[in-house]
């Protein structure tokens, strides 16, 4: 591989490297607080990306108003299912969650191809997001770089929310002890609103990300994404929204690096990040930047 | 200020407290002793709304707070140190201490408490930025007395402070105690140490399989024989 070919390589995967952080940080805080996997994350991924294509091509809003509203709406749409799905289980075994949560992910998906159509849609990608930047003998598309820039403004905003923030303090005591948050007056519930929504909304971000990258729309979108993200999230550490984000990127590189030197392997694309999830857990169960801090008694 | 009549509580099948009658008065210090599984710890979980009652009514300060939420009911100051410490592991000492907090507002008094808490506890104002989980036994259940006084409280309830402690900090542990109670803190108190605890209590309960086996003042019940057999091991 040739140092330029190297270099739009590197650009292309610190760039899906940080669409696969965005939605694995929705994952590992689901996780964090109730400790369980969102299986339905993809679809609200997918929901994201769709609203966002009808409120610009049926409803003809500008982008920027077509993704606030997509974004809005992703949040209350992550709601409800935490709502309808969740919330009645909250004493229930963690297998009947888990259980539910695949067949929430079944269903929407199953939904959306009933309303919103089996076929491919195309996604209007806006100039701002297509301009083709040249440097030297590179040419990168904007949107590469302006998801790496969306998701570290996110990322900032969100870690300052998680660590700094009363609301963050809470959620993460939440992550830790419901009783003894309950106790110190903390509405456990709410916090667990607050961390669905925010998941959520970080899943509207990356799906109007990926459909300005990959503009072809289907139900089953979320499905693939979906599962990566989780991986990372695995990876990483899940709970971790740093380890999240480490192994976002640790995928992302990965993925588009391989690729790119062994151009055989390009059919095997999405089995990369199976086996690198096997890898982990083989060497290191609790991923990258888990850690079990020993309880003193 | 607080009154328990008639508590019951089942957890399933099981009844666990049956007809638990309690008074706690303003001021004093008060404590709930007895065997294992009597059901002192369920009568405390029960008060904060931790439990339902099947049966039975909790009033403090003239209301009625039996099927309250528990962020209800402290916000009416009243807070329990939960069984085993239960501090945020994964928190840092201050940050404990700013969660006893959550539902105050007034900043200035918030910094008082911090203070009078530190001033209590010098060994949290040297550990602040430590994280909860890396500190000691002891020092985690001075960490859970403080965060539970960031709430303010008039009623402190402590459900076993002193268990899986070294002698030598059981002992601190219930002068803070007294220490508490004489800056105007009312206590209501769960030990297995029974000896200690009623020699600081105005008035103590004996709980035996969920109902009061006995009642009376601190040093009366020290003195009582069967008392004595059963829990002090004399
Ligand atoms: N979560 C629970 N589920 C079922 N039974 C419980 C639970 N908690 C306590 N119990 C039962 O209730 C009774 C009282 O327990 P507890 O209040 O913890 O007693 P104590 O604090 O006096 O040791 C015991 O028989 C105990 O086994
Ligand atoms: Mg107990």
């Amino acid at each position: 591989m040739d140092i330029e070919l190297f270099f739009q390589q590197l650009a292309n995967a610190i760039s899906l490297g940080s669409l696969y952080a965005l939605i694995a940080i929705g994952y590992t805080m689901v996780y964090g607080i109730l400790r369980l996997i969102n299986f339905a994350h993809g679809e609200i991924f997918m929901f994201g990306t769709y609203i966002a294509f009808y409120a610009m091509t049926s409803f003809l809003l500008p982008w920027g108003g077509a993704f606030l509203i997509a974004i809005v709406l992703t949040v209350i749409f992550g709601l409800l299912v935490e709502r309808a799905a969740y919330k009645p289980l909250r004493n229930s075994p963690r297998m009947s969650v888990m259980i539910s949560a695949i067949g929430t992910s079944f269903l929407i998906q199953n939904l959306a191809i009933v309303i919103f159509g089996g076929r491919p849609k195309s996604f209007p990608v806006p100039d701002l997001f297509n301009t083709v930047i040249h440097l030297g003998n590179i040419s990168i598309v904007s949107i590469t770089f302006i998801t790496p820039i969306i998701t570290a403004i996110v990322l900032v905003f969100l870690l300052y929310i998680v660590d700094k923030t009363k609301t963050g303090m809470a959620m993460r005591a939440v992550s830790k002890d419901y009783e003894a948050a309950r106790l110190m007056g903390i509405d456990v519930n709410w916090v667990i609103t607050i961390t669905f929504g925010i998941g959520s909304g970080l899943a509207a971000i990356g799906g109007i990300m990926w459909g300005l990258k990959y503009p072809s729309l289907l139900p089953m979108m979320g499905l693939m994404p979906g599962l990566k993200c989780f991986i990372a999230a695995v990876i990483g550490g899940i709970g971790n929204i740093r380890g999240a984000v480490v192994g976002g990127f640790l995928l992302g590189l990965i993925e588009i690096m391989l690729i790119a030197a062994l151009p055989a392997l390009t059919g095997y694309r999405d089995a990369f990040a199976f086996v690198l999830l096997i890898v982990i857990l083989l060497i290191k169960p609790t991923g990258i930047m888990g850690k079990n801090i020993a309880e003193k008694v | 200020m607080l009154r328990v009549e008639d508590l019951n509580v089942h957890y399933g099948g099981i009844h666990a407290l049956r007809g638990i009658s309690l008074n706690v008065e303003k001021g004093k210090i008060i404590s709930l002793i007895g065997a294992n599984g009597a059901g002192k710890s369920t009568t405390l979980r029960a008060i904060m709304g931790l439990e339902k009652p099947s049966k039975g009514k909790i009033i403090y300060e003239d209301k009625d707070i039996t099927n309250k939420a528990t962020k209800e009911i402290v916000k009416s100051n009243l807070v329990l140190v939960p069984e085993g410490r239960r501090v945020f592991t994964n928190l840092t000492v201050k940050e404990n201490l700013v969660l006893g907090a959550y539902l105050r507002k007034n900043q200035e008094s918030i910094d008082q408490d911090m203070q009078w808490v530190f001033d209590l506890f010098p060994i949290l104002k040297d550990r602040q930025q430590q994280k909860a989980g890396t500190m000691s036994g002891g020092e985690q259940q001075m960490l859970a007395v403080g965060r539970a006084l960031m709430t303010k409280p008039k009623l402190l309830m402590m459900d076993e402070p002193s268990l899986g402690l070294a002698p030598l900090i059981v002992k601190n542990i219930f002068e803070i105690i007294k220490k508490i109670n004489q800056e105007g803190v009312t206590i209501l108190l769960i030990e297995q140490n029974a000896k200690a605890s009623l020699e600081i209590s105005d008035y103590a309960y004996v709980l035996e399989t969920g109902q009061v086996f006995m009642k009376g003042k601190g040093l009366d019940l020290l003195n009582n024989e069967e008392v004595k057999n059963a829990y002090l091991g004399t």
